[in-house]
């Protein structure tokens, strides 16, 4: 998962302070892994250096928890980017699939059209199993399979995920 | 995808049942030679809309042309002539006449088409070997395997030459080596002969077999390829 547009993407409803940040993370995708702190401040450093967040304000007293970031237009786009461009397909992405469809709900993007497009990525790969298989010896066709059935559950779990979409909107709006 | 150069285009199609919109606005295209699979959730519009470009329902507004020919302002016994001539179909269940053996259910659609016994029966045998189930001609449907009667369901519905093939979950009923197979023998034979398949399928490792896909959602359909474009 990129903690970097994650922590973007959550920026994107209004500036925050860095402790803001990492409890807004932890209650959406920090269930098994909280974020450190310290991992807070590398990325936002890492961010405001390309020019991506800002320092929107410092309120008095020692400590980078007290600066307040905020999203640049540049962050912004950087953000659409990394949501519309789908993942490489692989076994366990769903990690970071499930961050994207949070985000795009939490940003008021399509999130249905983020599963779409995710949906060909797959497709397009399974096809290039399917045809090597076709093709291919037994060994090349049981080493396809294995693939193709993990792309597979993928794929059901963004079907799954697609029929749920309006009862996560309502779940993370709360 | 464009249709021109199609062999099979919809047009705006609307079809409800009750409260229920099946179809809200569909667009669909297909070449020949081509595979296209029609994915969505149970209940999306998937099968209704297979059955309107068969002409085996008509919808309640829009178009559903074939070649020259508007399906859709055709009648009932137009529309039979046209599947019998022109369309083959694949259900999830073979769907073979029980009475008949294999043989039989294989040269049935050229038989009604006006060809002569023998000669319907020759065709219907190369197209049980072509399927691999050639020793089932004599037996019937009860008596042969599901992964089998899948098998001599597409030998039946690429006997007579369709233009078009219309598989609904063709391989629904089957287990995974059955139903791989039954996929490569379908579309292998369909590229073959130049004929169009629609395919519907909730299975993502049977689209793969497509080589572009739609997806149906409450009735409307979003064409995956138009959509990079």
């Amino acid at each position: 998962m990129s903690i970097g547009h994650t922590l973007l993407g959550l920026l994107e409803s209004g500036p925050r302070h860095g402790y803001d940040l990492k409890r807004a993370f932890d209650e959406h995708f920090g269930h098994d892994r909280p974020l450190h702190y310290g991992q807070v401040y590398s990325t936002m450093s890492r961010l405001l250096k390309n020019g991506l967040v800002e320092v929107d304000g410092v309120e008095a007293g020692a400590g980078p928890e007290r600066k307040r970031y905020a999203i640049t237009d540049a962050g912004v786009t950087d953000v659409a980017q990394w949501l519309a461009r789908p993942e490489k397909p692989e076994p366990y992405l769903q990690s970071t699939l499930y961050t994207k469809v949070v985000l795009a709900l939490l940003t008021e993007r399509d999130a249905a059209e983020l599963l779409d497009t995710q949906r060909t990525e797959h497709l397009r790969l399974m096809r290039g199993l399917t045809e090597r298989k076709r093709k291919g010896d037994l060994a090349d066709q049981l080493i396809c399979d294995h693939a193709l059935f993990h792309l597979e559950a993928d794929l059901r779990w963004l079907e799954l995920t697609a029929a749920r979409l309006d009862k996560l909107a309502a779940v993370i709006g709360r | 995808m464009t249709p021109a150069g199609s062999l099979l285009v919809a047009e705006a199609l609307h079809k409800s049942f009750g409260q229920t919109h099946a179809l809200d606005g569909v667009d669909f295209s297909i070449h020949p030679g081509e595979v296209v699979a029609v994915m969505g959730p149970s209940g999306s519009g998937k099968s209704t809309l297979l059955h309107c470009l068969a002409g085996i329902v008509l919808p309640d507004s829009g178009t559903v042309r074939y070649g020259d020919h508007e399906v859709t302002g055709m009648n009932d016994a137009q529309r039979s002539a046209l599947r019998r001539a022109d369309f083959g179909f694949v259900f999830q269940f073979g769907q073979l006449v029980p009475e008949l053996t294999c043989l039989e259910n294989v040269a049935l659609p050229l038989r009604l088409n006006g060809v002569k016994r023998k000669e319907a029966q020759r065709h219907a045998r190369e197209w049980l070997e072509r399927l691999e189930v050639e020793d089932t001609g004599g037996k019937r449907p009860g008596e042969v395997s599901g992964g089998q009667g899948q098998r001599v369901a597409v030998a039946r519905a690429l006997a007579a030459r369709p233009r078009v093939i219309f598989a609904d979950e063709p391989t629904g009923a089957l287990d995974s080596l059955n139903g791989e197979r039954v996929m490569t023998l379908l579309t292998d034979a369909a590229r073959d002969t130049n004929a169009a398949v629609v395919l519907v399928t909730h299975e993502a490792r049977v689209a793969a077999y497509s080589d572009r896909e739609i997806v149906v959602r409450d009735g409307k359909v979003k064409d995956m390829l138009a959509g990079l474009r």
